[in-house]
């Protein structure tokens, strides 16, 4: 894709992104940054990429570095926002 | 080895890209309700691993193994690290997986142009790349290094206090051009990496990067720990834009709409953190919030107006009460006292006592920081009181119990326009037919004023350990039911 294209998806994205969080109860603010932080892992898709088909071994090395680094990201930001929303349990019915 | 979707059609990929940034859209969505926001976060997830599966299968692997290693080392590091967190350590291992995944951002861009170099040579690098990689590097790096210092902050490990000194913006905004003139000749002067002793590792970029490094550690050491919420939420919102700016050096969609979403949102938590405190992000981050604490202010304050009591008269209070509010703040946090305040609110319940919690947007260290240790003590979502919930109540409040907290009700914010504070929407607590603040002295707060609160004629202080405290009070009421 061309750069305007790609900025075409940044600007809209930045819009979408704004609009979807709208009010956020107090009780969700943790969970909310933490579940964002690990959709900002995705970072993880681009190590995958370099770390996989790197053509140099210094590149190579870097992105297992990288990989390392997003995956803790990923997986530790999925599953403590997780952990968090389970403590909020007792409101599933109620909310 | 060659990719597993090499035959597929072009369009197999993006649009597998399309399906993970609805799924985080709707993820996200979900998340801001409380009903909603469990399905929200595996959504998202689902998301991601769709994402990241179809990009594996995708992309021819020249090394396999390298990549399931990375994958397999630091899923086992994130989930260990999540299993084993106290919920009291939730800030710094929020801040923590945050600043990992911005030094990810960072070297991924680092590690494309290298590779770009190295297959199709310098001149292959178009000032498009060269820029966002740049942009990449520099709020990548900063988010690393930045978190990393909030995390040992908020952990007690290095950099605890606000550390100020003379020029700090001078030197700030020095390294801040260091960073930005790395980039300048990354953008302008790509081939003159060829001409560079080790020129294809890039050298200005990793230039750009150090600079960086430094600009984060230096931004974040002069900020106090109760301005943390907002550092957390401003981070977190560096981290997408980082993913972000590599997905345009990558030319990949699914970075570049995942990652400005997060820093989009994450823009909006921070700004209601700052708005909770009635203070500009500029005065958050480069402010220089705080007073050195007067102690003859503080005597003038406190003289003589000093109320205190004991965990036997509090008893005799609340066994009177028809309803009574607990405010915790980071003090409650630090002593881990979470659970017996928690079983305290639910003895009173027992006896027919209407208790509620009074929850201030940025008591404690992260945002939302009270709500996630009281769940975790099992008290029930309803039970928790937004501030502007909470404060129409008070008049009809018998007790006040305000344990750990103190710039969050302290009423200067409203009577002393020149005051730090002022203008800050504050728990108006004295409303309170009695309040019991209990604290371990008369020490102030982050903003280093008196806390008028304390002298008031319907205020007692309960000195103590906010746990050994609240125990106390716990063993009292048991006794005596």
């Amino acid at each position: 894709m061309s750069f305007v294209q790609n900025l075409t998806l940044f600007v809209l994205s930045a819009f979408v992104g704004y609009e979807i969080i709208t009010k956020i109860p107090t009780n969700l603010h943790t969970p909310l940054m933490s579940g964002a932080n690990a959709i900002s892992g995705v970072t993880l898709v681009g190590s995958v990429v370099v770390a996989g088909s790197g053509e140099t071994t210094l590149a190579t090395a870097l992105g297992f570095t990288a990989v390392v680094m997003a995956t803790i990201n990923v997986v530790g930001g999925y599953y403590v926002s997780h952990l968090m929303l389970d403590e909020f349990g007792g409101e599933r019915g109620g909310g | 080895m060659a990719a597993v979707l090499a035959d597929a059609p072009e369009w197999v990929l993006p649009m597998a890209y399309l399906i993970a940034a609805i799924f985080f859209i709707q993820g996200l969505r979900d998340m801001t309700h409380p009903r909603t926001a469990v399905r929200g976060n595996l959504i998202s997830s689902g998301g991601m691993l769709l994402a990241v599966a179809i990009t594996v299968l995708s992309f021819d692997l020249l090394s396999p193994l390298v990549l399931f290693a990375g994958l397999l080392v630091g899923g086992a590091i994130g989930l260990w690290l999540a299993v084993t967190v106290e919920m009291t350590e939730m800030p710094q291992l929020v801040g923590l997986f945050n600043g990992f995944g911005g030094g990810a951002s960072a070297v991924v861009a680092g590690a494309e142009l290298i590779d770009v170099i190295a297959s199709d040579g310098a001149g292959a690098l178009s000032a498009e790349v060269t820029l966002t990689a740049g942009i990449a590097g520099i709020i990548g790096a900063v988010t690393f290094s930045g978190s990393i210092v909030a995390a040992g902050k908020l952990h007690g490990a290095f950099f605890t206090s606000s550390i100020r000194y003379t020029g700090e913006h001078v030197v700030k905004l020095l390294v801040f051009g260091l960073a930005l003139a790395g980039v300048a000749v990354l953008v302008v002067q790509p081939e003159l990496a060829g001409e560079w002793p080790m020129a294809e590792w890039v050298p200005s970029y990793w230039f750009v990067v150090a600079a960086a490094l430094l600009l984060g550690v230096l931004l974040v050491v002069p900020i106090g720990g109760a301005d943390m919420p907002v550092v957390i939420a401003l981070l977190n919102s560096y981290s997408g834009l980082a993913a972000a700016t590599t997905g345009f050096v990558l030319d990949n969609s699914a970075l570049i709409v995942a990652g400005t979403l997060v820093g989009a949102s994450g823009m909006i938590l921070t700004v209601i953190m700052c708005e909770s405190m009635n203070r500009s992000l500029t005065n958050v981050l480069f402010g220089g919030f705080g007073e050195e604490p007067d102690d003859e202010e503080m005597e003038d304050v406190y003289e003589g107006n000093i109320t205190e009591t004991s965990p036997e008269e509090v008893e005799m209070l609340l066994d009177v009460a028809e309803r009574v509010v607990i405010v915790p703040g980071y003090g409650m946090a630090v002593a881990q006292a979470q659970h017996a305040v928690a079983e305290l609110a639910e003895l009173l319940e027992e006896e027919g006592v209407d208790v509620e919690f009074g929850i201030h947007p940025v008591a404690g260290r992260m945002p939302g920081h009270m709500n996630v240790l009281l769940a975790e003590a099992d008290v029930p979502y309803d039970k928790m009181r937004e501030l502007e919930e909470v404060n129409p109540t008070f008049s009809q409040t018998d007790v006040v119990i305000v344990t750990g907290a103190n710039d969050v009700v302290n009423p200067t914010a409203n009577e002393d326009e020149s005051s730090p504070i002022a203008g800050m929407p504050v728990l108006e607590v004295s409303d309170a037919r009695s309040v019991i603040v209990n604290k371990r002295s008369l020490s102030t707060g982050f903003s280093g004023i008196p806390n008028p609160l304390f002298a008031k004629d319907n205020t007692s202080m309960l000195f103590g350990d906010a746990k050994e405290t609240m125990q106390e009070l716990v063993n009292q009421v048991k006794e005596n039911r």
